[in-house]
């Protein structure tokens, strides 16, 4: 039966060396970001850059319960899932500035990469929810092979009224394959509030329409994030089946860099400024003393010395060739798709 | 074999074959499992192979299509039915979006084969007859099928079990249990090649699917007349075989264009641009084509009749072309 699971265990049960790991990858995702923010004023970006400002914990927490053999399918918001997995900012820089050493190559833009064997990482697209079914049909591959691998992928508030949300979770329950599906709610899609999109509050309770257990919890703590997620995690590889887990937070930009998001009221930017995640988990780990301020500091150099590196290499990279155009549309590079008449 | 098949047999036996040669094919689809499908495409599978290899799926076509997608990522090599090729416009958005670009934005392609009832001649109203190919094959990174012989009809789903990419069956429900042939064992037909069915001097017919039949039979009127009337059948609508294309109308220098599916934005326009660009000083008359018009597949026997091109519409086409 559908049911809200309760928290396992408490922040205390992450290593020290886990937490650290957390907020090495929390700050890095803020980083490449904050970058990227001045290289699209720069001119630098061509087309639309996404940022996953406020959401970080939500990616790195997630990404850091599963295990290397699983599979991910980050969005566009989820670039600390990108990092965590063993992308750069190098492939990161180059594929925001559409370089030929993009991991795609140039052939798509943002988060849109991956690689299935070694990284794990499925490729998003622009279209909403096409990845639960997707990710569903990944954990019954994994299921029906006998394979302990989990899958995962993210969904925002805006998704969950997607057709593909629910027909993928039905055939989810249906076949009760390990997939965990994470509900992003950053409490607008684009320009329009949660409440004018669904009458549902708790947008996790949408997948109690398919019997499958769901969790509700803060997604700028990247400990809940973290716990929640690899309880499911575990329940799912243990043949329990799909989870679905919302984690309730805020966008802190808008839709895309040229959207200044003017109809997110103030007050509320405000309020969930008081909540961002780095600071949250900053904070615990002062406190807990599993970090001095001179070990943040070093770790804020690095990461600022690195980000510095990729974004010089990505704006010295090379554009890919153009003849790469007609290419790799089918498996079989024979296949040319047009020769233009006035060259033959 | 030696035993004379239907043209749905010879998908069932390729379906048969394939899934006892390779471990990694699967079926999903609708009503696919004891049932054997709508059409019985399915017989016997379901008993054969189980349920974990012919899995049964709820009505929700993008989610079965996005879930072939996620078990061809994994290294299996899903076969969707669709009850009827109608309802693949349920599922558009893993097909075009989703499953068509795969390859060129990441490099993994969809190991995916789409298959299902397409066409009409038989009273199924616009809801299952529609002939949905061109919105594929104006898809780049799917190949789009359609057998138009019991022997391509098995020759092209072996081709398109085993081909890496997504690629579009299409089945002719009208053909199903009207073809007859004797096979040999391993029939494979190359996706991408069309062949010449009849040869001929006098004019070339281009076609495909269900309307091989009925040009052929057009083709056999005309040589009453005299008229050797060349018919190639195109078999794969993309990618498209603009040699073939080229040879025939080099070799008789009259085309004519006819296909089941509607004629704005129907494979004819497609066609008749690859000769202006590839031999247009081959042409000895007008590039001629003979289809629908551009309506909706109405359900009344007399109004379906009038909406399909018949042999004698064929005939009267190929004649009047003939005469340049």
């Amino acid at each position: 039966m559908a049911r809200k699971t309760q928290p396992a265990g408490d922040a205390s049960s992450i290593s020290p060396e886990l937490k650290r790991e957390m907020y090495r990858y929390l700050r890095l995702q803020r980083a490449v970001e904050e970058r990227a923010e001045k290289l699209y004023k720069g001119g630098h970006i061509h087309g639309g850059n996404f940022s996953g400002r406020g959401q970080e914990a939500i990616s790195v927490g997630t990404a850091l319960a599963l295990e290397p053999k699983d599979k991910i399918a980050p969005m566009i918001r989820n670039l600390g899932a990108v990092l965590v997995r063993g992308y750069s900012p190098k492939d990161v820089f180059s594929s925001f500035l559409a370089k030929a050493t993009s991991p795609n190559g140039g052939k798509d833009n943002s988060t849109h990469f991956g690689e299935v064997q070694n990284r794990g990482v499925i490729a998003c697209i622009s279209m909403l929810g096409t990845l639960v079914p997707v990710m569903t049909g990944m954990a019954l591959a994994a299921k029906l092979k006998k394979q302990p691998i989990v899958t995962l992928t993210y969904v925002g508030d805006g998704t969950t009224s997607t057709g593909e949300f629910h027909e993928g979770l039905n055939i989810a329950a249906l076949y009760q394959v390990p997939f965990i599906l994470i509900i992003e709610n950053n409490q607008f899609a684009y320009s329009t509030p949660v409440a004018r999109q669904t009458p549902v509050k708790d947008l996790a309770t949408k997948a109690a329409a398919y019997g499958i257990p769901y969790a509700i919890g803060d997604g700028n703590d990247v400990f809940e994030v973290y716990r929640l997620t690899k309880k499911y995690v575990d329940e799912a590889r243990a043949g329990g089946g799909p989870r679905v887990i919302e984690f309730k937070t805020l966008r802190m930009r808008g839709h895309a860099q040229h959207d200044p998001a003017d109809y997110v009221p103030r007050e509320l930017v405000a309020e969930w400024e008081k909540k961002d995640p780095i600071d949250r988990c900053e904070k615990a780990l002062l406190a807990e003393g599993l970090m001095t301020e001179k070990h943040r500091d070093d770790i804020i150099a690095r990461i600022n010395t690195q980000v510095s590196e990729a974004e010089q290499f990505a704006i010295n990279a090379p554009f890919p060739d153009p003849k790469e155009t007609v290419r790799g549309v089918f498996a079989d590079d024979s296949i040319v798709p047009y020769t233009p008449w006035e060259e033959r | 074999m030696g035993r004379e098949i239907t043209y749905l047999d010879a998908i069932n036996e390729a379906l048969h074959e394939e899934m006892e040669r390779d471990a990694s094919v699967l079926l999903l689809g609708q009503d696919i499992g004891p049932y054997g499908g709508a059409f019985k495409v399915t017989r016997g599978l379901f008993e054969k192979f189980g349920d974990q290899r012919v899995l049964e799926m709820p009505i929700a076509e993008n989610g079965i299509v996005g879930t072939a997608i996620g078990l061809a990522y994994m290294g299996m090599k899903p076969v969707v039915e669709f009850q009827f090729i109608d309802f693949i416009a349920c599922g558009f958005d893993q097909i075009v979006n989703f499953a068509a670009t795969s390859r060129y934005r990441w490099g993994v392609p969809a190991h995916i084969v789409l298959r299902g009832p397409w066409g009409g001649m038989v009273r199924g109203g616009m809801f299952h007859s529609r002939t949905p190919e061109m919105w594929f094959a104006h898809s780049p990174g799917i190949k789009v099928v359609a057998p138009g012989t019991v022997r391509d009809a098995k020759g092209l789903m072996k081709a398109a079990i085993r081909d890496a990419d997504p690629v579009l069956y299409l089945e002719h429900k009208w053909l199903y249990r009207r073809l007859k042939a004797t096979l040999d064992d391993d029939v494979v037909t190359p996706i991408g090649k069309a062949n010449v069915a009849l040869e001929g001097d006098a004019l070339t017919i281009i076609t495909y699917g269900a309307f091989l039949t009925l040009c052929l039979d057009a083709a056999k009127e005309l040589a009453k007349d005299g008229i050797r009337t060349e018919v190639v059948d195109l078999r794969t609508l993309y990618p498209l075989d603009r040699a073939a294309i080229v040879a025939s109308v080099s070799k008789t220098n009259k085309v004519m264009i006819v296909h089941e599916d509607i004629r704005f934005g129907g494979i004819a326009g497609e066609i008749a641009m690859t000769i202006n660009e590839e031999c247009f000083d081959k042409l000895d008359g007008p590039i001629v084509r003979v289809t629908p018009p551009d309506t909706p597949v109405p359900y009344s026997p007399p109004l379906e009749d009038a909406f399909y091109p018949n042999v004698g519409r064929i005939v009267k086409a190929a004649r009047k072309l003939a005469r340049y």
